[in-house]
């Protein structure tokens, strides 16, 4: 089951309406994409925190329907 | 029905320094991401023990929750979990996994 690129960016521009998000379908087989999410809301938080605030948005769909998602994360 | 899977993960996490959920083992990775971070972690020559999560459903799912992180790989360093592939790869190419490590007291080879 694939996802396309602007289902992705939809949901995380849900969570996150001020984001910068660039989304690449890395082998074209809407299985496998790198995003770089760059958000005000990222400042100050870690690595981690920051990456869990776009799986959220995901709302589970990450690991599951979303097989990859390289994630590139950082605030402007 | 995660207790016992999730105190086996906790017991693994606290009795080890550095610890990398993985799919396959360190000597074979069975995904590309699981085998950045071995690559990784060997080529700081840090001491590290790898767990397959491809071992059992139970632990495949229970590392998920566990962290509350959908994907695998999963490192923890002390007690802490640092992150997957892509926060691993990025932290190791700006140079602040090895410090992360050094501080966590890790023994580390430094790159000449």
């Amino acid at each position: 089951m694939a996802m396309q690129a602007r289902e992705i960016e939809a949901m995380i521009r849900e969570a996150l309406p001020d984001a910068r998000i660039e989304i690449r379908d890395l082998a074209g087989d809407g299985d496998h994409y790198s995003a770089i999410v760059v958000s005000e809301s990222f400042r100050g938080l870690t690595r981690v925190k920051q990456h869990q605030i776009v799986y959220d948005a995901l709302k589970g769909k990450m690991g599951g329907q979303l097989h990859a998602l390289a994630l590139q994360t950082s605030a402007p | 029905m995660s207790e016992a899977i999730h105190a086996f993960i906790d017991n693994e996490v606290k009795s080890n320094d550095v610890v990398l959920f993985m799919k396959g083992t360190p000597d074979f990775p069975m995904c590309g991401f699981s085998g950045q971070v071995v690559q990784i972690l060997n080529y700081l020559g840090v001491p590290y023990k790898g767990v397959n999560v491809l071992e059992s459903d139970d632990l495949r799912n229970g590392i998920k929750s566990y962290t509350n992180w959908p994907t695998i790989p999963q490192l923890y360093v002390k007690g802490e979990f640092v992150g997957g592939c892509d926060i691993v790869r990025e932290m190791f190419q700006q140079g602040e996994l090895l410090g992360h490590l050094k501080g966590a007291g890790v023994p580390v080879k430094t790159p000449a």
